[in-house]
């Protein structure tokens, strides 16, 4: 019975831990994307980034909002899921929850109502501030709780008092051994999950009016974005490999779907790994890469799944596949920016309908790969919670299968009418494309993105 | 010097709970009133009172829970699985209210109508559901040790019933007061109407939930002086100031309305609260899980404390400076037509 209600948990908590990242992933860049527009057009006072600016407000605006209210989620579900695991972690991972909100999440909310609504009882300046102190609360936010996930995944400055963690290095738990890669592999893949939608976004508008100029300039940006970021994350990714290899050998040997502890470990492009045999049933491999990649030598020594003992094996398969659906797609990712880069040389990426037509369909690639990758993350620390330290089947909160099933329907059906509504509403906007919605909301005239524009005058 | 961490920051998270309560009461309010506007146009306004604030009123919630983990992890690893389903139930219809905001600018005929109806009934749940717990800790949970060891519909009774109803009532003035505030013409008018009905339910249901208190809860009772069939006066003297301070807000709410005030309901409507929240602590002081668990007790490593506590200091100046600022920014009232400027 207790196990029902454990499982059930971890399920409504991967799905409504995975279901709110869409929208951070996504709002992180376009946060920065509009500070970039915004000074743009501050500086050169060419309509066409400040025409991009309002456009992309109005899509921030439905996404930010979406990110709350499922963010809010989070913070409770700790206590309600997870009541065994917050009391014991409270005092490391308490104090980083508690600095999100007070450096984070007021920020960004305060600052939203000024950046959607303010336009016009604020001057210019004071406007484009709003827009950096939210895209500055969105990256605080995302320091605090990679710093608090980082801990999770590879503990340090704590000790042990009393069966209760007890801080004893501030520094060394905030900035734990795999925070900085981390938090960079998250930020850039930020920046891309927005850049990939941009793209898609302007292409799609350029398929339908090739000469669309304001489309053009944002194609550019987000071709920019994937040429120069794109490769830059596969070398963060790498260097976060590593770092996993130090620190969480039996996610490592998931991830690679490596059995036996050898020299020389194949590279298995795909297989179908099988806990239940504790090795692969097929797969398809180059000998000797699977050492070089992992450990930067072809003859290195890497571990396998059979070193730990079977309670201590994370779910292989969902990991494995998992990772190699990220990379492909960032593989992906960097093709499509070099290519990109090319046409720009050659002239225009808008003239080729074929990258029109490819950048369209890697508009979702930044969210799935973002899923995948936290997926790897998450997944391959089973069975702990806290890497070594804590099970998360002992993690539960003493509470009812029944409780549990009856929330986690309950947030099914409502997140897929949200997400259909979200959906829905943000592609009729790129659809009607960034020249008809701005001008349908001049900001002499009302604000972008409010129930009522400008709103009240002064008595 | 010696600082007495635990009681600072219980002072902090009592603060956060206060301001959320009031704060998110005013736009929780003014969505449960949705359904009595005369109008699409009129409902746009009432929106449009609440649209800069809601996000940052919403994040004193998130301050609370967060708070909470961060200050008294034995408290929130109680109380969060003792209120699993009101607490599921607040989260759930607090994103239906939420994405609302945005939603109901992009939907055309149905789906302005279904985020109308999501807002309403989301921010009438979402309140209910508040209600539902504070009922629920008022009456006490069941503890184990240091984790919660009772059942999970322990917070359904007819006195959760009623301190849902009352807290319906509460932010229903707290929000009918705001739109008095932020509106004119004929919605200035319904608002009036709606303060003047939700400030005599609140009058009476406050009355019904100390009365209801007194009964359910002993220890509560005893420290108020009620023992049984004798009142012990010099036990009750001392408390007299808070439902003295609950009736001033009364009266200010009603004072306003007769004399055409456009702030004094609502102002009023902040004592009131002012008062039951004071009532609560000196029910449950030095309690944060009542008659189980004190502050102290459940209280976060000093290491930790130390950190949120110079954090607090650090940052909640300029937190509350910046929601002053955004309060006066969009000061004055909603107008829809966009130009006098």
């Amino acid at each position: 019975m207790h196990l029902d209600a454990i499982i059930l948990s971890r399920l409504q908590f991967a799905f409504t831990i995975a279901f709110h990242i869409i929208f951070p992933s996504f709002t992180i860049g376009l946060a920065s994307f509009l500070a970039v527009l915004e000074g743009a057009w501050l500086i050169t006072k060419r309509e066409a980034f400040k025409t991009l600016y309002l456009f992309w407000l109005k899509i921030f605006a439905i996404s930010f909002g979406m990110g709350v209210v499922t963010g809010v989620v989070m913070s409770y579900e700790f206590g309600t899921n997870w009541s065994v695991f917050s009391r014991a972690a409270a005092p490391v991972i308490g104090p980083m929850l508690a600095f999100e909100v007070l450096t984070a999440f007021f920020l960004e909310s305060s600052f939203l109502g000024v950046m959607l609504l303010g336009w016009k009882r604020v001057g210019p300046s004071l406007h484009f501030t709003a827009t950096c102190l939210v895209a500055i609360g969105t990256l605080t936010s995302a320091f605090w709780i990679i710093s608090a996930n980082s801990w999770m995944q590879a503990p340090a400055g704590y000790a042990i008092r009393a069966g209760r963690f007890v801080t004893v290095d501030w520094l060394a738990a905030i900035f734990s051994p795999s925070f900085p890669a981390r938090l960079a592999h998250m930020v850039l893949a930020a920046y891309l999950v927005t850049a990939l939608v941009v793209g898609a976004a302007s292409a799609f508008t350029l398929l339908k009016t090739p000469r669309q100029a304001e489309s053009k300039v944002a194609l550019r940006m987000a071709i920019g974005m994937f040429a120069i970021v794109a490769p830059l994350q596969l070398i963060v990714g790498d260097y976060s490999g590593h770092q996993v290899g130090a620190n969480q050998p039996s996610k490592l040997a998931a991830i690679e779907a490596f059995w036996d502890t050898r020299s020389g470990q194949s590279f298995h492009i795909v297989a179908w790994p099988d806990r239940g045999i504790a090795g692969n049933r097929w797969d398809v491999s180059i000998p000797r890469l699977g050492s070089l990649i992992t450990k930067g030598d072809a003859n290195a020594t890497v571990q396998g799944l059979k070193s730990f003992a079977p309670s201590d094996r994370p779910p292989v398969a969902i990991v494995f596949w998992a990772f190699r659906i990220m990379v492909g797609l960032g593989l992906a990712m960097i093709a499509l920016g070099l290519w990109g880069a090319w046409l720009w040389r050659r002239g225009g990426p808008e003239r080729s309908r074929l990258f029109l037509r490819a950048t369209v369909a890697m508009g979702p690639a930044g969210f799935i790969a973002v899923i995948a990758g936290w997926t790897v993350a998450e997944v391959g620390r089973q069975p702990w919670v806290i890497w070594h330290l804590m099970r998360t089947a002992s993690a539960a909160s003493p509470v009812l299968p029944h409780e549990v099933g009856v929330s986690l329907t309950a947030f099914l059906i409502v997140y897929a009418t949200i997400f259909t509504g979200g959906a829905l509403y943000i592609l009729r906007l790129m659809a009607e494309g960034p020249v008809k919605i701005a001008n349908a909301s001049p900001p002499g005239d009302r604000a972008p993105g409010s129930a009522l524009g400008a709103s009240p005058p002064e008595p | 010097m010696v600082v007495d961490l635990p009681f600072l920051m219980a002072a902090v998270i009592a603060v956060a709970v206060l301001l959320y309560v009031s704060l998110d009461g005013f736009d929780l309010g003014i969505g449960i009133l949705f359904p009595f506007a005369r109008s699409n146009a009129d409902r746009d306004t009432m929106m449009g009172a609440i649209a800069p604030y809601w996000d940052g009123n919403e994040t004193w919630l998130v301050m609370g829970g967060g708070g909470l983990l961060a200050a008294f992890p034995v408290a929130y690893a109680i109380l969060m699985p003792a209120f699993y389903l009101p607490v599921m139930l607040m989260l759930l219809s607090l994103i239906l209210r939420g994405v609302a905001f945005e939603f109901r600018l992009h939907g055309r005929v149905k789906g302005k109508r279904l985020w109308t109806a999501a807002f309403f009934t989301g921010s009438l749940l979402a309140t209910v559901s508040q209600g539902l717990i504070l009922g629920g800790f008022i009456q006490g949970v069941t503890v184990k040790g240091e984790s919660f060891g009772g059942g999970p519909l322990d917070w359904a009774t007819p006195y959760s019933l009623l301190t849902a109803a009352g807290l319906v009532a509460g932010y229903v003035l707290l929000g009918a007061g705001w739109l008095m505030i932020k509106t004119t013409d004929d919605l200035h008018g319904d608002a009036r109407r709606w303060a003047k009905i939700a400030a005599a339910a609140v009058a009476g249901l406050l009355a019904v939930v100390s009365l209801a208190t007194l009964v359910v809860h002993p220890e509560v009772a005893a420290r108020w002086g009620y023992l049984g069939r004798h009142i012990a006066l010099a036990k009750l003297a001392p408390l007299l100031p808070i439902p003295l301070l609950g009736a001033v807000g009364l009266g200010l709410v009603f004072w306003g309305l007769g004399r055409g005030s456009h702030s004094l309901p609502f102002a009023g409507g902040l004592v009131v609260f002012l008062s039951g929240y004071l009532g609560l602590a000196a029910s449950f002081f030095p309690f944060i899980v009542p008659y189980h668990i004190d502050f102290r007790a459940a209280a976060n490593e000093h290491g930790a404390l130390a950190l949120v506590f110079g954090g607090v200091v650090a940052l909640l100046p300029f937190i509350l400076g910046y929601t002053a600022f955004v309060f006066w920014l969009f000061r004055g009232k909603v107008v829809d037509d966009g130009h006098p400027y």
